[in-house]
């Protein structure tokens, strides 16, 4: 069972729900992926188009929970903002706080990050913090209430997988009980089994479903995919070798002296 | 008096916020607002007043990441 802030969940895939061909499909790979919690997000609303609204109501069919997120925000004050405003029209104190120092990289600003943290977990929000594997950012987002951190495997969307194994595995090792979820960069479900063989406990994933020649099937890969990490971490893994080691026994081997 | 709504230059005819989203025709749609970069819960803006310039945001939820 994975425990975020209260809530217990059986599932340990989170779901974007940007860039799918159709809202059908994105229904579709939710329910495929058998996932509770969708990320989403806030933007401009048209009086004349009202294309959240139509969202909104396919987000509240399937009965999930949602985690709103603040991308695209640049700064401490946009990202507190849009947390209050997230709060109030998705009705939880749930936020995935993303504050972006570096738009080619899409990589956090973790110095805004931690402040944004603290301003907003004063508040009473629950936050989930997008980050990078650093120790020290790390201490600084618990320090400031984060109760979960979303450390990143790659770039948002670059399907690269686990970039920095050495800092990713540190991670784990200095917070045994923080949860922690991998944010970003997922490519193919293998590189989701990977993350929780190592121990991290959940994974985000949007583009690598959300653009996947079937998205759908793809959900239902990496939810397969999740359940076999996680499992193989139970059983725990054996080292790597530098050198051979024969799986046969070698006595009573034939033809030997 | 001109007020700027989601970055739109737009006339407004009323007192205040929520006569501004009902002119501009977002009647019952959920959405969030904020002025001038500060949050406005729906309770208050029937008593937020506008001025001349303001920055109006309206958001809705959306897909994301």
């Amino acid at each position: 069972m994975l425990q975020l802030y209260a809530a217990e969940l059986h599932s340990r895939l989170l779901l974007g729900s940007a860039r799918y061909p159709s809202p059908a499909v994105l229904s579709a790979a939710v329910r495929a992926a058998r996932c509770e919690i969708v990320t989403v997000s806030l933007r401009r609303e048209s009086a004349g188009e009202r294309a959240g609204q139509g969202f909104w109501s396919l987000i509240r069919e399937l009965g999930v929970r949602v985690l709103p997120n603040t991308a695209g925000c640049h700064s401490v004050k946009e990202a507190v903002t849009t947390a209050h405003m997230a709060r109030e029209v998705f009705g939880t104190a749930w936020i995935k706080l993303e504050v972006i120092g570096e738009d080619d990289t899409l990589q956090p600003d973790v110095f805004a990050l931690t402040d944004a943290a603290r301003v907003l977990a004063a508040e009473g929000f629950e936050v989930f913090p997008y980050t990078t594997e650093d120790l020290v950012v790390a201490e600084r987002l618990l320090a400031a209430g984060c109760r979960v951190l979303m450390p990143w495997g790659a770039p948002i969307g670059s399907g690269r997988g686990l970039n920095n194994l050495f800092g990713l595995k540190a991670l784990r090792a200095h917070f045994p009980d923080v949860p922690l979820i991998i944010d970003a960069g997922m490519g193919v479900p293998s590189h989701a089994a990977q993350a929780l063989e190592l121990g991290f406990d959940a994974v985000l994933v949007n583009t690598a479903i959300a653009e996947a020649r079937d998205p759908v099937q793809m959900a239902a890969a990496f939810a397969q995919a999740l359940e076999a990490g996680y499992a193989a971490r139970a059983a725990g893994p054996i080292e790597p070798r530098d050198f051979a080691a024969p799986s046969t026994p070698l006595i009573g081997t034939a033809f030997r002296g | 008096m001109r007020i700027l709504v989601n970055g739109d230059l737009h006339e407004s005819t009323g007192a205040g916020l929520a006569a501004l989203l009902q002119q501009l025709g977002y009647g019952e749609s959920i959405v969030t607002t904020a002025l001038n970069g500060e949050f406005v819960a729906v309770a208050a803006r029937a008593t937020t007043p506008l001025r001349d310039g303001d920055r109006v945001e309206v958001l809705a939820p959306m897909q994301g990441g």
